[in-house]
């Protein structure tokens, strides 16, 4: 066995049978909300469960996905990469190339359909880099729905071309200034807007983070990549793949790859963002470095300050600058299901630079990190097949990384 | 018997409303707290809320997150909120105290020891904004066993079976949200609310003190709501007075002092 090992082959969990009623995995996920919240989390549970049933929702959200989105994303065999990093075979799963350049449109699509079936006319959402927040805001143009962004003031510093896609699609960009000024603060303000709207709006989570049901929805929506992966490796390369490999921020597009899987005889490694450094306290590793605790409506692990108040973090990826992570990842930590290790500023920069030269696909930074780690492994290890979430494209991050460079675009 | 209990119960048999207060605990500094406290029980405050700062507090608007944001650049802790209880408790051994605040800074300290040190330092009850009953079993169990009261709120929006959980799990008062929305937004229609009061009222065979907040800014609302409720709380007015007055000190407690005895005048002759 190699030290990349990560499946706990004597535990027998049916991961498909989680979270529990109460939205829980064992001691984590849950619903920390205030009161007014209940009822509507009550009430998408009970949407979702119907429409999850139907058979006429999963056609719709197919052809959807197919036509409007443009799946199923190829995998695509990296050969240049592979050759030149020893003995391995490193796979890519584009969800670069859906619509909208990232995963999240996959769970947009469905959540706005879902908000559609529960006759909500207005969408909010939180954005990081901005990636949710144009699948957003696209999946709304394209049902007709009213379309408010929340996105911290930095993040829309740093991600100027998305803020304004996202005002060509017609939603409401709402910059928000307080606490860290980025996702996390997004996030609250969401929760917040969605206190006072609860009647005629729907808030659609970007991430597996928040109270139940959000995380398995999210989880649910996002696990087309998954199922996609498994019927492609086989088709189209006749191979299992050994390893699995994704960035970790909230975790949706990670846990989207890994839940068809997890029952399986697959090696999974969620990558988080080591920032400056584990050791320098600016990072955005709560797996790696935090504790559980709670915040936005779940316990999970989190990055606190001895009194319990959240810490700021740092990444060069917006995407992934965030204390928290979803509560199914602390789950499968603490199972030793899912291995999760981190990659600094500098390596997932290094990763950004080689993917593109070597193979012609320029990745999000977020992405980034995934595949530096996948690159060190698969310097070391012999004949395995590894696979990697593409899951996004870098076009948002190039003044970002040109910046770095010290190069005015 | 616990102080809230035996307050609601007097009053109860005074026909008077209960009057309740908010503030952030170290908004501006621990000092201006514990100095606003003492004025609040002058101006005829019955109850006070002692907020617990936490870095994201979801359920509360810009007012009071400024409240928490200026407590917090003090580093305001756990450890100081029951230090200015003891402070206060010296010379104060009537007005009830609630520690209000969300759930992470709790757990990180551990149920056992925040329930321990609450009822040392002298607090009579416990708010956690983002645990409902449902997540809150185990530390419910916990505070009981230390006769602290756990307030449980709510909403507009409560369904008639968790109504009847919240009613079952609350201790010492319940508190109703009366609007849909965070602290500091503004009450529409009175009616709504007391007829929701009313019905809460029923379902609990009037065992269980209601109290109203969020919304009631002035003289004339917190009137109109104590006609029909067990008492009134104002939360966002009261930091908002904090911050326009932060940086002179004794006007702060002149206006606040007014500001409470006008409301508290009000609802006097409900």
């Amino acid at each position: 066995m190699s030290e990349y090992q990560t499946k706990n082959l004597m535990k027998k969990i049916n991961y498909k049978n989680f979270p529990d009623k109460n939205g829980y995995f064992a001691e984590f996920g849950g619903k920390f909300v205030s009161e007014t919240l209940m009822h509507p989390l009550n009430e998408l549970l009970k949407s979702y469960n119907k429409i999850a049933k139907s058979t006429n929702f999963r056609n719709e959200l197919k052809k959807e996905l197919s036509q409007f989105v443009g799946r199923p994303t190829p995998i695509y065999h990296a050969s240049r990469i592979s050759k030149e990093l020893g003995n391995c075979n490193i796979f890519l799963k584009r969800e670069d190339l859906n619509h909208t350049g990232a995963h999240k449109i996959n769970n947009a699509m469905g959540q706005a359909m879902l908000a559609k079936s529960m006759g909500k006319k207005r969408i909010i959402a939180e954005t990081g880099a901005g990636q949710h927040g144009v699948a957003t805001a696209t999946a709304c143009a394209r049902y007709d729905l009213k379309c408010v962004i929340y996105m911290g003031s930095k993040d829309i510093q740093r991600q100027k071309i998305n803020v304004y896609r996202m005002k060509l699609l017609g939603a409401e960009v709402i910059s928000v200034d307080s606490g860290s000024k980025t996702l996390k603060d997004a996030l609250n303000e969401a929760l917040r807007d969605w206190v006072t709207n609860v009647d005629d709006t729907h808030y659609i989570i970007g991430s597996v983070a928040g109270p139940h049901p959000y995380p398995m929805i999210v989880r649910d929506f996002q696990s087309v990549i998954g199922h996609e992966c498994k019927k492609q490796m086989k088709t189209l390369f006749n191979k299992k793949p050994n390893i699995l490999v994704a960035c970790v921020g909230g975790g949706s597009n990670a846990i989207g790859m890994f839940h068809p899987f997890l029952n399986e005889d697959v090696d999974m490694i969620g990558v988080e963002a080591a920032g400056l450094g584990l050791n320098t306290g600016k990072h955005a590793a709560p797996l790696n470095k935090g504790k559980p605790g709670i915040l936005h409506g779940n316990r999970t692990y989190i990055m606190e300050d001895d009194n319990g108040q959240i810490e700021s973090t740092h990444s060069i990826s917006a995407g992934l600058d965030y204390p928290g992570v979803g509560p199914e990842h602390s789950w499968l930590k603490n199972n030793n299901r899912v291995k999760y290790v981190s990659v600094t500023d500098k390596e997932a920069l290094k990763a950004f630079h080689y993917l593109t030269e070597k193979e012609g696909i320029i990745p999000a930074l977020e992405t980034a990190h995934a595949l530096a780690y996948a690159f060190k492994i698969a310097k070391k290890l012999n004949k395995k097949n590894i696979l990697i979430n593409l899951s996004g494209r870098g076009d948002k991050d190039i003044d970002t990384v040109a910046l770095l460079n010290r190069i005015q675009v | 018997m616990n102080r809230i209990k035996s307050l609601f119960q007097k009053k109860r048999n005074d026909g008077k409303s209960v009057f309740i207060t908010y503030l952030v605990c170290g908004d501006p500094d621990i000092k201006t707290t514990y100095n606003l406290m003492n004025i609040m029980v002058e101006a005829g405050v019955d109850i006070i809320e002692l907020g617990m700062p936490f870095t994201d507090p979801i359920a509360d608007g810009p007012t009071i997150q400024k409240g928490v944001e200026r407590s917090l650049t003090k580093k305001t802790s756990l450890k100081d909120i029951f230090d200015v209880v003891k402070k206060f408790r010296k010379k104060n051994l009537h007005t009830p105290i609630v520690l209000m605040g969300y759930m992470n800074p709790i757990e990180k300290i551990g149920y056992e020891k925040f329930s321990l040190l609450s009822k040392n330092c002298g607090a009579d009850g416990i708010l956690i904004v983002d645990s409902p009953p449902e997540e809150s079993k185990k530390i419910n169990k916990i505070l009981k066993n230390k006769d602290l009261c756990q307030i449980f709120l709510a909403s507009p929006t409560t369904e008639q079976s968790r109504l009847k959980k919240i009613i079952n799990s609350t201790s010492g008062y319940l508190y109703y949200v009366s609007i849909k929305g965070i602290t500091g937004s503004k009450i529409n229609n009175y009616k709504t609310i007391e007829n929701r009061v009313n019905q809460i009222r029923i379902m609990s065979k009037n065992k269980i003190p209601i109290t109203v907040g969020f919304g009631i800014k002035d003289k004339k609302t917190a009137k109109a709501i104590s006609k029909f409720s067990d008492g009134i709380i104002i939360g966002s007015s009261v930091v908002e007075l904090i911050e326009k007055n932060i940086h002179n000190k004794p006007i702060m407690f002149k206006n606040m002092k007014n500001y409470l005895k006008n409301i508290y005048k009000g609802m006097q002759n409900r």
